[in-house]
Order: C-alpha cells, then structure tokens, then sequence
C-alpha cells in the first residue's frame, strides 16, 4: 500500500478533513483527564526533523506523539548532521534506519517534503516548507472554526490579511478554508500580493474598505525583513499599521480575529485584540494539539473508517 | 575556417535502404536508398545495390533526416567532468541524432583565453564522437567588466561569443560587446534577463508559483532584456543571437527588430517548445530551468515563431548536473535540464505527431537553421556532401529512464515521460557515431 503523505491541503478530500476534524474532537476529553494519554500508538515511531527553528510547532507534534505512547525521536537543525553539510537525502537514509513510522518536517525549502518521502518508506507530514504549505496549521485553524461557529462553516467570509506573497499559512489556508466551503478574501499592500492568486478563486483587496463583510479575521504576521533596502516589500511598518493594522475601531462586534503567531504587537494586531478571549487566538494553540494527535493517529490508522464518524477511543 | 573538431575514425561505408528522406534543404521528401562511401554521400537512388563489403541497413519504416547542429549545450568541459566530458556530451549528442554542437563557455575556468580554447580543441580532437565547437566568453571570467580577446578566439575558432549562464549586466556591455565583435566575422550570443526581476525567483511568475509560494521568474525580465539587446544591435549593426527565448512578449520585439533589418537570430529549446509551468506543481527539479516553463499562451507563441521561422532553431541548451546537486528541494536545486538525447522525440512527440509542426520545418529548425547562425556547412542528404545524417525510428515509443543515457548525468526534464521516435543511428563528419542496439 502506498504511505500516506501530508504535503499539501490538495493530499486531502473534503471528507478526510472532516474525518480529522471529528478525530480531534473526540481527542478533546483525552486532554482534560488527569491523565492524558492514550496507548493508541504504542510501538510506533515518529522522528521530529526540524531544519528550522520553531518551538511552538515541534513542541505541539512533540507532545501530540507522547499522548498517543508513540515513541519520539527530536532532530533539530543546529548541532544535528545540518551542521556537517548531510544533504536532506542523506539524513532520509539515515533517519530511514530506525524505521520511523512518520517523519514531521519543517524545512526552508519548498520542495524538501517531496525528496524526503523519496527516500524512506516512512509516512511525511510537513509541518512547513518555504512558502509553500502549512497544511496541519490549517487543520488546527478549521478546527477551532469548527468549535467556535459549528459544523457547517460554508458561506462564511474570511479575510486573510498581510503578506500572502511570503505566507505557507496563507495558501494552505486558502485551500482548506474553500474546501470547507467559506468564501476567502485576501487583503494587503500589492507588493505582498503574489500575481495571478486570484486563480485559486479568491477575491483581492488592497485595502480593508470592505473589511466590514468579514465574518471573521485571519492576520498574517508581518516580518522585519521585508522592509530591508532591496527587498521593498513595505516601506516602513508604520505605514503598514497604518493602512493593514487591526484596531478595535476597525473591528465590528460580531468579527472574530484568528492569528497563526507569533504575532507582532501594534504592527499587524492591536494589544487589545490579541488579548480579547473572544477572538480564536488562544484557541488556535489549544488545538494544535487534539489536531496534530488526530494527524498522527489517521496517517498511521488511514482514513477508511468514515462510517464510524471518527470515533477512536 | 575549421569551427568544430572531432576525433579520427573510420570513413564510414554504409548502404541505407528504403528509408524515408526528409531533407527540406534539398527538397526532398520520399523513399530513397542512401550510399555512404568513405564518408560521403555517394548516391541517391531507389533500388541502389551495397558495393561489395559494404553494410546494408534495412530502413523501411525509418526517417533519413540531415543530422541535427546544436548551438547551445553545456559540455561542463572544463571543470566538471563528473557532470559531463566531451566524450559523454558529444555521446549524449550522436544519441540524439546530432552532428555538431557547440558548448557554452561558462565553464570552470571560464574560456576566455586564446590558450584555454585551443586545450579544448586538442580534447576534442581527442575525445569528441561528434564534431565540437566552442563559444567564448563575451568577457573575462563571466566578470562582466573586461571584454575577451575577441580577435584572437576568433582566430583559434571560437563560434561567437557568450556570457551564458547569466545576462549581459549593462546595456554599455551589450554595446561594447557588439561593436567589438565586428572585428570577427562572429556574432554575441544573449541569455536574456534583467537579473534585478528574477531576484529569489525559481519558476515561471503566475497562477502556479502564487498557489505554489514559490519565487516567480516575470516574462517581463526577459523581455525587457531582449528589448534592450535588440536596440543596441539596432543601434550599432551588431550581429547578436537570443538563447533559448520562452516568452511571447520577448517575440513581439524579435519580430519588430527582424521587421526592421536588425541581425538577429533567435533559438527555443525543445522543453520551452513543449511543457508549461503546470508540470512544476510536482516540485520535480528536474523542472527547473532558466529561463523557467511559462505559460501555455507563451509556449504557443513559441511554437508559431517556430513554424514561421523568426525563431530560427532549436537549441537544447543541455544543463547536466550532478545528482547530489539536483537530488535536493526544488528551491535549492540549480536551474537546467538534459536535452540532447531527448530533443528530437519531445518535439516530435509534442509538436510534429500533434500536427503543430510539420516534420520538415522541424527538421530544418534542429539541423540547417542552427547551422547557419554557427557558420558551419549544413548537414545535407545530397549525392557528395559529406555524411552528417540521422536515421530515427519514427514509431519507437520509449519511456524516458534514469539509466538510459549516454550523458555523464541525467537531470532530464523528461525522466519518466513515454516519447515518440527514436534515432537509431547516427553518422557525423563521415563515421559511424552513434547506432542503437536493434
Ligand atoms: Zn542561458
Ligand atoms: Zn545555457
């Protein structure tokens, strides 16, 4: 049987997000018992290879595989065979050796999740590469949709404002957003604005007139670097705030604000918004971890079971 | 003026039997039997009988095709030879159905030297299967400050001059460049491309790279250039040649200059001819290439070009790599296919089969076009010309695999894909280069 591969939100159908989602439910009273661990994946292995720094999300993959008894193993890129100059190829061969069950990878590169899978017979979940894909920070993000505003999501309208151009979260977003049935607009200055986006169905804005007729607020966080000389992307982010920012007066009553963090203070986000309980923010990291137990669980069980509704424990 | 170099054989005596000749420079398209004698076409004729001691091969059902001229390959020769030597590139070549190519010089070190291009003639004359040319660097070391020692290189044999592998940086470098190499007989050959534009780039810009997040590569950075090029050949009357054009914009300003009496002379590579950007959503880095597959409106605008002749030939523009260098993410990966083994089948396959190209245009395009603008005498199936010839199994399908070529590596674009015709022999310069296993 081929291995099941999570590149991409286009390696999944409708009704297998929806079958994670279910399966993260039903993780959820897992997580509020004393003791939060299930033997579901005892015997299993699952490597964390990270070539690029990033707490929150190998913690969260870190904690998910303990939860479910699996067996760890942390690679990380400094003072790991990064260093020596060991190509990708190289450390799938190497890694291939303990016969992990799954991979999760965050690399630079897009591209990286498909030389990896190339070269062992152990399942990928990407965890972020480039630019390309971010797809269980997407699930996470539909999941705390889903427990916020309930099942059906379809016909909502989400914003998704910043840099898209440099954004994995943006494109992944984009595909499980519409896959769920929501109608997406992207916003942000036209430098951040990669061309011809708006083949993928989306509508685009430069500016938040419309902002109004946004159910809901996904921001992107705004990096230092796109400002340096050449790079030209902002001019300053000040002017970015300015014109980008999301301030309690631009936000009507029923909106709600998501973030993927970590988030910058007064550039893309207001204080008082990020601190405001009704929006998703917190919840976005409380479901990282239900999310990333059910990613593991299914590529390891498979997606057939849709009949059972999800249920696992 | 001797432009290419090969190493000595045997003259080849050959009978060719009911094959198909295709040859649109002698105007001839019809079943004729080929007689090589001593490397020579001895004769034309419908039921010739093999002269005692010479070979018949039975090429009933074979296409007999002028042999192809490549003017944009990368023999990695100097400096690389564990990507590609001139034994494996020209191997690669007569594979291909080639007679004569002609390496880039961006090569390590750089042939910008009357001494380095004369050791690289002396290794062809040792090691080429089939005759190898040679351009030289438009300026010292790539550097794109100090012009090359033009006269000289022209004199040791260089075909023309480029900095390939990278544009002329300054539009005084452009006009440098072609006011000097009138001092040969030779022209500049341009890859295009306004390097500010492709910044971080490493695919075609539009609808795929933004659902990709990858880097884009404008058309407009090639376009631009191509403008800025053709108005100082206007300008100054140089002789200048475009590599491997890929956008329709570039073309509109080719024509313009053509219209105008501009000397120019433009190429296209077989996988510009026949893929688009939509294949790069594998991530495949053997996709990546520069300039990038664009868009279905530009490779159509090429194809037309093409057919209509004001892009004059076809060039590979053959990149090999080696595999730990192309065995990485797409965005670490270098740019650059394989293209010489797989040029007449992917053309044939995606244009001459599909009825966009007719088999004779092509033909001209791989083989007299190129020839022209290199200054070397077109191969020709006519009863004295010396024997530069192919013989393609118009029928053979094959898939294109890993372990399947001549040349030192095999980063091609094509890996996997099933193509159409297949040389099965090729005769350069009079030998016997290249015959497949029956
Ligand atoms: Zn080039
Ligand atoms: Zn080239």
């Amino acid at each position: 049987m081929a291995k099941r591969d999570l590149i991409s939100m286009e390696d999944l159908s409708r009704e297998q997000v929806e079958l994670l989602l279910d399966t993260a439910e039903s993780f959820l009273p897992v997580l509020e018992r004393d003791i939060k661990k299930v033997p579901t994946l005892r015997g299993r292995t699952i490597v964390n290879l990270f070539w690029e720094a990033s707490t929150r999300t190998s913690s969260s993959f870190d904690l998910a595989a303990k939860r479910l008894s699996a067996d760890t193993l942390a690679l990380k890129a400094s003072g790991s065979a990064v260093e020596k100059g060991e190509s990708l190829k190289d450390t799938a061969i190497t890694l291939s050796a303990y016969g992990p069950d799954i991979i999760v990878m965050r690399h630079p590169s897009a591209g990286a999740c498909q030389v990896l899978s190339a070269n062992t017979d152990a399942s990928v979940i990407n965890a972020g590469d480039g630019k390309h894909q971010h797809p269980t920070q997407c699930l996470l993000d539909l999941f705390s949709l889903r427990q916020t505003f309930g099942r059906d999501l379809s016909g909502m309208k989400i914003w998704i404002v910043g840099d898209i151009l440099h954004s994995r979260v943006a494109r992944s977003d984009i595909m499980g957003f519409q896959m769920l049935g929501m109608d997406v607009t992207l916003a942000g200055p036209p430098t951040m604005m990669p061309r011809g986006i708006g083949e993928m169905g989306v509508g685009v804005e430069y500016d938040l007139g419309r902002l109004k007729e946004a159910d809901v607020i996904y921001l992107l966080r705004i990096q230092q670097e796109r400002i340096k000389a050449g790079a030209n992307f902002l001019s300053s982010l000040r002017e970015y705030s300015r014109l980008f920012g999301i301030t309690t007066a631009r936000l009507h009553p029923h909106q709600r604000v998501m973030h993927p963090g970590p988030i910058n203070r007064g550039v893309e986000i207001g204080a008082d918004i990020a601190d405001d309980e009704e929006n998703l923010i917190a919840h976005q990291v409380f479901s990282g971890l239900a999310v990333r137990m059910a990613i593991l669980y299914r590529t390891i069980v498979g997606y057939s079971d849709v009949s059972s509704g999800g249920e696992v424990l | 003026m001797e432009r290419t170099w090969s190493r000595p054989g045997p003259a080849l005596d050959l009978l060719l039997k009911g094959g198909r000749v295709v040859d649109p420079g002698e105007g001839i398209d019809e079943v004729q039997d080929v007689l090589i004698r001593k490397g020579k076409v001895a004769e034309l004729g419908t039921s010739l009988e093999a002269p005692g001691g010479v070979r018949e091969v039975d090429a009933r059902g074979l296409l007999v095709l002028p042999g192809f001229v490549d003017l944009h390959t990368h023999l990695r020769t100097p400096g690389r030879e564990d990507e590609e030597d001139l034994d494996t590139g020209t191997r690669a070549a007569a594979a291909g159905g080639y007679v004569a190519v002609f390496g880039m010089a961006n090569t390590d070190p750089v042939v910008d030297t009357a001494a380095l291009l004369s050791g690289l003639v002396d290794r062809a004359r040792r090691e080429a299967v089939v005759p190898a040319g040679f351009f030289a660097a438009v300026s010292r070391g790539l550097a794109g400050e100090q012009l090359t020692e033009m006269a000289e290189l022209a004199e040791v044999g260089a075909v023309g001059f480029s900095d390939d592998g990278q544009p002329l940086a300054t539009a005084q470098l452009v006009r440098r460049a072609l006011q000097y190499v009138k001092l040969t007989d030779r022209f500049v050959a341009v890859h295009a491309e306004d390097a500010s534009l492709v910044r971080d780039g490493h695919m075609h810009e539009g609808a795929v790279s933004a659902r990709l997040g990858l880097g884009g590569m404008p058309s407009i950075a090639e376009s631009i250039d191509v403008q800025r090029v053709l108005e100082v050949a206007a300008y100054e009357d140089g002789r200048v040649h475009l590599c491997h054009l890929s956008a329709a914009a570039s073309l509109e300003h080719l024509e313009r200059a053509k219209k105008a009496g501009v000397r120019v002379t433009a190429e296209a590579t077989p996988h510009h001819l026949t893929m688009t950007d939509d294949e790069v959503a594998s991530l495949e880095s053997t996709l990546k290439m520069n300039p990038p597959l664009r868009e279905e409106s530009d490779r159509a605008a090429l194809v037309k070009a093409l057919k209509s002749g004001l892009v004059d030939c076809v060039a590979t523009d053959h990149a090999p790599h080696a595999p730990e260098e192309k065995d990485v993410p797409f965005e670490e990966a270098p740019f650059g296919t394989t293209g010489l083994e797989t040029a007449f089948a992917a053309l044939y396959t995606g244009l001459v089969k599909k009825r966009a190209l007719p088999l004779g245009t092509l033909v001209a395009r791989m083989s007299a076009g190129p020839a022209a603008i290199a200054g070397i005498a077109p191969p020709a199936v006519r009863a004295g010309a010396r024997a530069d010839l192919c013989v393609v199994d118009p029928e053979a399908v094959w898939t294109v695999a890993r372990d399947g070529f001549q040349s030192r590596s095999s980063n091609s674009a094509w890996l996997g894909r099933k193509l159409t015709g297949r040389v099965r022999l090729t005769v350069a310069a009079g030998r016997l280069a290249w015959e497949a296993d029956a």
